[in-house]
């Protein structure tokens, strides 16, 4: 169990499921050409009241949340499971270098000026106030770092030794540094909201933004690990992987717990909590996302409940749209340019973002048939429906 | 180096952000954790703009376009009455509205082509002027030029900078990259970008230097026929409105116009009026949010112009807040630092640990 | 020169009771037409204008004083330059003009006689009209006619009259003669006829369509058309020379003449700037014009700014050049508002595909959640996987 402990899956490329995803990619392929050559507004609703749309809430600020799942593994393997390798971390990296790039992709078609986006890496124009600067440079880093990590499964495809070892001396530098730049950005994409004041509801303004979208990324990144593993063990017919991820489990129950406790006495301390009750749509939100909060702790805190997948599951999805709800409402919903603006996504705004999702989605089954990113399965069960679904997010 | 697990997840959990945490529990302004605000340059340039006399006529906005060669604008809904057809167009068919020309400048707010406005304020009846129930009053809005700017503080790739001494915030359109954090970050929701162009500016009023430089008033200013909209050093601007905010209805005040400093454009003379409509007792941009350099005085309450104002707004800019949070966070980048050591460490030695199981195997 | 035709009749020079007719009355069915014009100009119904004809033909013509005092003639001359119908129609056919010192037949003592005797005949339901300022210094003694001061002719004609009109600014509210210093203590009809009402026609020169449309408003209806607080019909003084004026889109734009002849005052912008008056004087200038010379033919029109003439404490009063306070009465619908609704809500389009997306994802969800029980091996102990490590391709 060398080299073969990962293997392509192989099979055809090309299916039912596979078609559909790219018929959804080109929707988004003929969106975005509208975008380059006629500007944001022909195509989004975007506007100075709500400058940023749902490109970057949900593509940029929930989909590398969604692809924290490496950050989470990466926690799982070297600070839990004192390095022992967990089946899914080479996909778990995989999703994350693809929920990472396909972010970046949306900051590039959403940004104005977009021909000029290089000046962010010239360092006499950086700006060390700016929180975004920050971000994006942390999110660049990030990208590269998650490439480094994922070169051995290109390297061993190519039947580069030498480079997979020599790549494989220095990987505890970029492990370090894979779990440290999530921290710094993902945080930071909640100190991004602090500068927008009273334009977000007290409801989610608060200067522990920094903390909780922190905290939202964790529980992110675990959800969908923890998804991952039950819907590889659906799809590909694993054995479910339970001993690490409920122990896990039970650390994130607490922490949501904490998040929960921390966030709504934050909002009691802002005053904010009679906002919670004016009929709305933020209040609904709100309570919402209080509730998946909940339940997400409700679902794991219980002992019994760790080791049933089904519960397990619930408690991550729980955890998981709580997580995007989070954030869902701290950049969009929670955010009020003031009377006389409005703002829903535009048709071709929710074409590209669903653009997006299946590209990814098309990626990570290209990349599965073709790379080693699997592990391999020393069952004799047969891989039923291994083409059929697909476990990412 | 022994680092427990378990704590390390804690922290990590929490992350870098328990100095943060630490900072924001500590007792400050309304709990808020902030570095100082950064003062209004003492030879600040600005305006002061007084609604009561402004009497809606729209030159400041026309003397705008002209002074920073601004196309006119229309909003979509405005084409049924407000088109023409080009002379080019004449032997045309005209396919649709949308492909005439606007006769006049309509815009409906600050737009990427229109960097100055004025916008009524209308209750009710909308009987008598500077009056708040069943009353008008008119509001303009342009760049407030902070004290202590958000979108400055904002700006990834420094496009946005506060002059030191004149304190004009600029914006370095061959820096920007679009990505409207400016636009969002700013209270006033000035900065405006252009959607409807494949290859959009950024634009925002950057009080006419450029006319500045040759000792001529910034185009507002320089039409405005009321001295509604006042020019000078933002100090002396203040002192002004102060005593205006002094006056009661049925007082004669001579109302300088142009230049209070009279070292810009043409001399023009003050011009006396009879206050009508007591003013609100506060001249809006000497506190709040840090202060700016575009100062308002009005008789109607200037939330309802439109302004941040009211027991929510803090004085100070929240670029005092996020810059606190991050200075805190990354000063010299000691925080970040530690972290990747313990981290590589822990990393290192499970992958070590790797290397001696695998060889027990 | 039209030798055929129906144009023919006008220079039928032999035909001389049909020139009468023709120059000197209107035609039937020309009358008509003028009396329906009035009951437009008064905001009444174009039926009326039967009616009005009806009054203006009746055989009692009423009798009308014309009283003049510090006056510079200029409302007579305004009347004079009215051509539809003209004055002479007008004083011949509709009115019986009684006393008028500059139309008057007679004059001197022939004239005061008439005017005394018909006074007298008619008490009670004659109209006067007075123009010019009343000067009441030293008991009115800096204007006097027939050898007593005007203020009480002015005083005596009121007892007897059925309504009063002040006609022109000077007795609307005192005019010229009443601007700083006044030396002669102008004043105007109103001011020295207390508790009479007198229905004023401001201007300096006022429309001579205003005066006619009240007389007519008068015979008609034997009551004064609806009076705003100064006593000026609304139908001509309800709204600001600046709601009607031709030059206004030019003040909403913001283009402004800033000196006499300079290129926005060549091509016709606003002249606020000029120090116009329009945006606090009430009149219909604008709407109706001077002269039936046709478009643009009153002050603004032909460039100057307009300086108030019908507003007390703004003509003659207020310096040429001071800006006006502009009494805009509601916002032009222009401006945009402070809250204008910008930036796109939801559209069909999009809330079926946000829809769509998210009810698929619930969904699967669902059917995943579902299936979780049953797809899962049960004995999980028995698929532990191994215990998994990483090891370097080389060992």
């Amino acid at each position: 169990m060398a080299t073969n402990e990962h293997a392509p899956l192989g099979g055809k490329l090309v299916t039912g499921p596979f078609l559909v995803l790219f018929v959804v990619f080109f929707a988004a392929v003929i969106v975005l050409t509208q975008r380059f050559a006629f500007g944001l507004g022909s195509v989004t609703h975007l506007s100075d009241g709500y400058p940023w749309g749902i490109w970057i809430a949900i593509d940029l600020i929930i989909g590398t949340a969604l692809g924290c799942g490496g950050l989470v593994m990466a926690l799982m393997v070297y600070i839990i499971n004192k390095g022992e390798y967990h089946p899914l971390a080479r996909a778990g990296l995989m999703t994350s270098l693809f929920g990472y790039t396909l972010g970046a992709f949306a900051v590039l078609i959403d940004l104005g000026r977009y021909w000029q986006g290089h000046n962010i890496l010239l360092p006499w124009l950086w700006n060390p106030n700016s929180v975004l600067l920050e971000t994006a440079l942390c999110i660049f880093a990030y990208i590269l770092v998650l490439m480094v990590e994922f070169s051995p499964a290109a390297f061993e495809r190519l039947g580069m030794k030498e480079a997979r070892r020599r790549v494989h001396r220095v990987l505890f530098v970029f492990t370090g540094l894979g779990v440290l730049l999530p921290l710094m950005h993902q945080s930071s994409m909640g100190t991004v909201l602090v500068i927008l004041g009273h334009q977000v509801s007290p409801l989610w303004q608060s200067q522990l933004l920094t903390l909780h979208f922190l905290v939202t990324a964790l529980t992110i990144g675990f959800a969908v690990v923890a998804a991952e593993s039950v819907l590889s063990s659906v799809a590909f017919r694993r054995p479910f992987e339970t001993r690490i991820l409920s122990r896990l489990a039970g650390v994130m129950a607490w922490v949501m717990m904490a998040f929960v406790v921390i966030r709504y006495l934050d909002v009691i301390r802002v005053g904010a909590l009679p906002l919670a009750f004016q009929p709305g749509v933020q209040a609904l939100a709100f309570w919402f996302e209080f509730s998946l909060g909940i339940f997400a702790v409700l679902f794991l805190l219980p002992k019994g409940n760790r080791t049933n997948p089904r519960f397990l599951f619930l408690g991550a999805m729980a955890m998981l749209f709580n997580g995007i709800l989070y954030r869902l409402n701290a950049y969009l919903i929670g955010y009020d340019a003031g009377p006389g603006w409005s703002y829903f996504p535009s048709f071709g705004e929710i074409l590209v973002t669903t653009g997006i999702f299946a590209l990814h989605i098309m990626l990570y089954l290209i990349c599965v048939k073709m790379l080693p990113v699997l592990h391999t399965i020393r069952t004799d069960r047969p891989q039923a429906g291994a083409n059929a679904a697909s476990p990412a997010e | 180096m022994t680092v427990d697990r378990r704590a390390f997840l804690k922290g990590a959990a929490t992350g870098g952000s328990a100095a943060a945490l630490a900072s924001v529990t500590a007792p400050g302004e309304a709990g808020a954790f902030a570095r100082p605000s950064k003062p209004r340059p003492t030879q600040a340039l600005g305006l002061l703009y007084d609604s009561t006399l402004c009497v809606g006529c729209k030159a400041c906005v026309a003397g705008c376009k002209d002074a920073n060669d601004m196309p006119v604008e229309r909003s979509r809904d405005q084409e049924s009455w407000n088109s023409m057809v080009t002379p080019e167009q004449r032997n045309q068919v005209v396919r649709q509205v949308g492909d005439t020309q606007p006769i006049w400048d309509t815009p409906k707010s600050l737009s990427g082509s229109t960097l100055n406005i004025i916008k009524a304020y209308v209750h009710g009846r909308a009987e008598v002027k500077d009056r708040a129930e069943d009353g008008f009053a008119f509001i303009k809005r342009q760049c407030l030029h902070c004290n202590d700017p958000s979108c400055v503080s904002a700006c990834p790739v420094s496009a946005m900078t506060k002059d030191p001494d004149t304190g004009i915030v600029n914006h370095h359109v061959d820096r920007c990259i679009g990505c409207r954090y400016c636009v969002w970050a700013c209270p006033f929701n000035i900065p405006r970008f252009d959607y409807d162009s494949a290859f959009g500016k950024l634009r925002k009023c950057e009080l006419c230097d450029h006319r500045l430089a040759e000792g001529e008033l910034p185009g507002c200013v320089a039409t405005c026929p009321t001295g509604a909209t006042l020019f000078g050093r933002v100090d002396d601007l203040e002192a002004e409105a102060r005593r205006r905010i002094a006056l009661k209805p049925g007082d004669t005040y001579r109302y300088p116009r142009g230049d209070i400093n009279r070292r810009f454009g043409p001399y023009t003379p003050p011009h006396e009026k009879v206050v009508q409509a007591a003013y609100q007792p506060e001249v809006y941009g000497d506190r709040l949010l840090g202060g700016t350099q575009t100062l308002y005085v009005s008789a109607v309450p200037f939330d309802k112009l439109g302004l941040p104002h009211g027991p929510h707004i803090p004085d100070r800019m929240y670029a005092t807040e996020t810059e606190a949070v991050q200075h805190t966070l990354y000063r010299g980048m000691i925080l970040p630092a530690v972290v990747l050591t313990a981290l590589i460490l822990i990393a290192r030695r499970n992958v070590d640990r790797h290397h001696t199981e695998a060889e027990e195997d | 020169m039209a030798p055929n035709g129906q144009h023919s009749t006008y220079v039928q020079a032999d035909d001389l009771d049909a020139c009468v007719d023709l120059f000197g009355r209107l035609k039937r069915r020309d009358f008509l037409k003028f009396c329906t014009g009035v009951a437009v100009t008064l905001g009444l119904s174009p039926a009326l204008g039967a009616r009005i004809a009806k009054a203006a033909t009746s055989p009692a013509r009423p009798t009308v004083f014309w009283l003049s005092g510090q006056a510079c003639t200029g409302c007579t001359e305004t009347l004079l330059r009215s051509h539809h119908p003209t004055v002479d129609t007008l004083i011949l056919d509709m009115i019986s003009l009684d006393y008028h010192e500059t139309l008057a037949a007679g004059s001197g003592e022939q004239a005061e006689i008439f005017k005394d005797q018909s006074m007298k005949r008619n008490w009670g339901e004659y109209v006067l009209v007075v123009d010019g300022s009343i000067p009441t210094k030293d008991g009115g003694i800096y204007c006097q006619v027939a050898g007593h001061p005007f203020v009480d002719d002015v005083r005596h004609a009121a007892e007897g009259a059925a309504a009063i009109i002040a006609m022109g600014s000077c007795s609307a509210w005192g005019g010229i003669p009443s601007a700083d210093p006044n030396p002669t203590e102008a004043k105007s009809a109103q001011d020295v006829l207390p508790g009479k009402t007198v229905i004023n026609i401001p201007g300096c020169p006022p429309s001579p369509y205003n005066f006619l449309s009240t007389v007519l408003y008068l015979l008609t209806f034997g009551k004064p058309p609806e009076l705003d607080a100064q006593n000026r019909p609304r139908f001509a003084y309800g709204r600001l020379i600046h709601e009607n004026c031709e030059r206004r889109p030019h003040f909403d734009a913001g283009r402004f003449a800033l000196e006499f002849g300079d290129a926005g005052h060549r091509q016709g912008w606003c002249l606020y700037k000029l120090g116009c008056k329009g945006p606090e004087t009430y009149a219909n200038c604008p709407a109706i014009g001077f002269n039936d010379a046709g478009f643009g033919a009153w002050p603004v029109g032909t460039g100057h700014p307009c300086f108030g003439c019908t507003e007390k404490g703004i003509g003659f009063t207020k310096p040429m050049h001071a800006m006006a306070e502009v009494l805009t009465v509601t916002p032009p619908n222009l401006f945009p508002r402070v809250a204008e609704p910008k930036g796109q809500g939801v559209t069909p389009a999009a809330a079926a595909l946000a829809a769509g997306v998210v009810g698929l994802g619930v969904g699967a969800g669902a059917v995943l959640t579902s299936r979780l029980g049953k797809d899962v091996p049960p004995d999980e102990a028995a698929f532990e996987p191994p215990h998994y490590t990483e090891k370097p391709d080389n060992q």
